[in-house]
């Protein structure tokens, strides 16, 4: 028996399949794009694939993310608030906040000791201090998202950037470079405006340790320091930081069918 | 469970209200040609009663933006107004009034009449100071501000009642000079006896919430039941209405119906409504069986559950009282402990508070609120925000992740038993 966690987020779509064991037999990640319903189907296939199991071995499967209603192979869905707590909880089980930044959605989540969802924020209406402000800030350097974490940490002196609106970043980093500031210092200011955006939000639930820190932004090692330095304790980050959703979402499959639950959605019915 | 055999619950107390408006707009809709003088009011702390003595219809902007909000018209009001040079940062019911009056003041529900006298009867919001001058510029029309002062105790004291009361006798002459009436002190006696019937009614309404399951939803549909105590007070028709709406609540409350099929959960809602989205709104509550048990924007046009009552043997002084008793004018720390006894009167499992993006006088505070209760207290608390006008602010993806998340937290902490 298998269960598996859906993620379909706004960029892109995350599959993790587990064992009885909670060990991960496999994951995907394919970006979302414009069909909801195709991606998640397959993230499924691409996780099977990679766990080497079928999908009539699934006992439950859960689905999350903003196309989790469009999962029509899960049995049920969980907002992703609870499925990053769950795995974020999984993997470092001290873990009290959540700091998830995600491509527009920035959360900051309160848990108890069994990874219980106690109060969260998220960020409101606007996509400043999220990926996409991340994505704006390397369209315009010529970078990839890759390369401007390592750059920002080759500066010595941070630039102060606006944190306030994604789209007129792009206008004012253009002027820095015009005054002959220098990109890493640029995008040290960025990452520091980021931070220092979601460090509000995680105060108002409260930054108690241990901090991990998920989603797909924790990957840039520019944005971990920064979050560091803001909130002035050093944050857990996963290599699986990206899957935690559908880590997540799939624990709490693998719970219902502890509690007795069966698979009562149709397979996916061929190729995706 | 309550039982759910009976065919469908009476929503009598819907239906008469909707008919008692549409009756009340259709007399609007001559009201200039007839040569009745007419008033615009605010809904907070109104002073209808008074205007009353006069003859004067009263129009208040408010409740036609919130109808706007319903009808999905506010939005064009609200471009149309923009296209004017308002900012998208003015509070989306001002936008919609000018949209509106920029229109000819055709709405879905009837033409609204020209205004022959602008009360500004509440100051706490200073937008709506600036809406009524704004008004005044645009119709000419006499404008009257009643400065009523905002509670910096913890109640209204002597002083500010002698204050607003000097200033209603003010407003009699200007309304005795408008309309060539003879201001009747009997006359407002027997009005004031009509509100307090009224209002003694529908506070016996409200406290039927407290039962198990609530008889109705004290945000989503007790938003409906207010609407007769708020514009048309002072008449017996609206006392007969809330005799019919609390026959109507206890009859639910013998048959155990509720709003939804199952109660599950039972909430406190602060902040106006998304109008333009107020089904879709209400939805994202309701497939989790969450029932709103008490709210503070019900009692936007009296905080008569606190109390308070237009008093005939005391006229102007309790319609003073009565003015500065407006939800929007107790000072935050008074907000907050009716919140929190709201939580506990009504035995409620969280707060929900719904933030007004065009609207600070409202929010402000709102955040301060939800850490108190969420880090405080131990309430869990969950705070959205959309617009009460603005169909633009209403995110629906967003919002139902966020109730979505809070409820299906709610849930796993009572299978758990887990505490914050």
């Amino acid at each position: 028996m298998i269960t598996a966690g859906v993620d379909v987020g706004s960029t892109t779509s995350k599959a993790v399949i587990l064992d009885g064991d909670r060990q991960i037999l496999g994951t995907s990640l394919l970006p979302t794009g414009a069909n909801v319903v195709r991606a998640a189907e397959r993230a499924f296939r691409e996780a099977l694939t990679a766990a080497k199991r079928d999908e009539e071995e699934a006992g439950y499967v859960i689905g999350t993310g903003y196309g989790r209603y469009k999962i029509s192979f899960g049995d049920d869905q969980v907002t992703e608030i609870g499925c990053h707590a769950r795995g974020a909880h999984f993997l470092f089980p001290d873990t009290r906040t959540i700091v998830d930044i995600g491509g527009q959605d920035t959360k900051a989540i309160r848990v108890n000791d069994r990874g219980e969802v106690l109060d969260f924020c998220m960020n409101d209406k606007c996509a400043a201090g999220t990926g996409r402000f991340l994505d704006a800030c390397a369209n315009v350097l010529g970078m990839t998202l890759e390369e401007i974490g390592p750059a920002s940490l080759r500066s010595e002196k941070a630039l102060r950037i606006t944190n306030v609106c994604t789209v007129f970043v792009e206008s004012e980093i253009i002027s820095q470079l015009a005054r002959g500031e220098k990109v890493e210092d640029i995008l040290r200011g960025v990452h520091q405006a980021i931070a220092g955006r979601t460090a509000g939000l995680v105060r108002r639930v409260g930054t108690n340790p241990a901090v991990t820190f998920t989603g797909g932004v924790s990957r840039n090692g520019g944005m971990v320091k920064s979050l560091e330095e803001k909130l002035a304790v050093p944050v857990n980050v996963s290599p699986l930081s990206q899957w935690m959703g559908a880590l997540g979402a799939a624990l709490i499959a693998l719970e219902r069918v502890e509690g007795g639950a069966v698979r009562r959605v149709p397979a996916t019915g061929g190729a995706a | 469970m309550a039982a759910t055999t009976q065919a469908v619950p009476t929503d009598l107390g819907k239906t008469l209200q909707r008919d008692m408006l549409a009756k009340y707009y259709g007399a609007l809709e001559t009201a200039n040609e007839d040569g009745v003088p007419v008033a615009y009011l605010f809904i907070p702390g109104n002073i209808v009663e008074l205007t009353r003595n006069f003859g004067f219809l009263p129009v208040y902007p408010e409740i036609n933006a919130l109808q706007c909000g319903i009808k999905k018209v506010a939005g064009e009001n609200i471009i149309r107004a923009e296209d004017l040079g308002y900012s998208s940062d003015v509070c989306g019911y001002v936008k919609n009034d000018i949209g509106l009056m920029l229109k000819d003041r055709q709405s879905p529900f009837g033409r609204i009449p020209k205004p022959d006298l602008l009360v500004c009867n509440y100051s706490g919001c200073n937008t709506f100071i600036k809406w009524f001058e704004g008004l005044a510029h645009f119709y000419g029309s006499e404008f009257f501000l009643l400065d009523v002062p905002y509670i910096r105790g913890r109640a209204v004291t002597e002083s500010d009642v002698t204050y607003v009361v000097a200033q209603l006798k003010e407003l009699i002459d200007v309304c005795e000079r408008r309309t060539g009436v003879t201001f009747s002190e009997a006359k407002l006696r027997e009005t004031l006896e009509y509100s307090r019937q009224a209002e003694d009614l529908w506070v016996e309404i409200l406290n039927l919430a407290q039962e198990r399951p609530s008889p109705f939803d004290s945000y989503f549909e007790a938003v409906f039941y207010m609407a007769p105590i708020n514009i048309l007070r002072g008449t017996p028709e609206t006392v007969e209405y809330y005799r019919q709406v609390l026959r109507e609540m206890r009859a639910r409350v013998d048959e155990g119906h509720g709003p939804v099929p199952e109660e599950k959960f039972r909430v406190v809602i602060e902040g106006p409504p998304p109008w333009p989205h107020f089904r879709a709104f209400w939805e994202l509550f309701k497939r989790w069986g969450a029932v709103a048990v008490a709210s503070t924007y019900s009692k936007v046009g009296g905080l008569y559950d606190q109390g308070v009552r237009h008093d005939p043997s005391r006229p102007l002084e309790s319609i003073a009282e009565y003015t500065m008793n407006s939800y929007t004018n107790w000072n935050l720390p008074m907000r907050a402990d009716l919140l929190r006894k709201y939580v506990e009167t009504y035995d409620a499992d969280a707060l929900v508070i719904h933030s007004v993006k065009s609207c600070r006088s409202f929010s402000v505070g709102q955040a301060d609120f939800r850490e108190e209760f969420v880090n405080e207290l131990g309430i869990p608390t969950l705070m959205v925000e959309s617009d009460l006008a603005d169909p633009r602010y209403f995110q629906e993806a967003q919002l139902r992740n966020r109730i979505d998340a809070f409820f299906e937290s709610l849930q796993q902490r009572r299978l758990t038993g887990a505490t914050a």
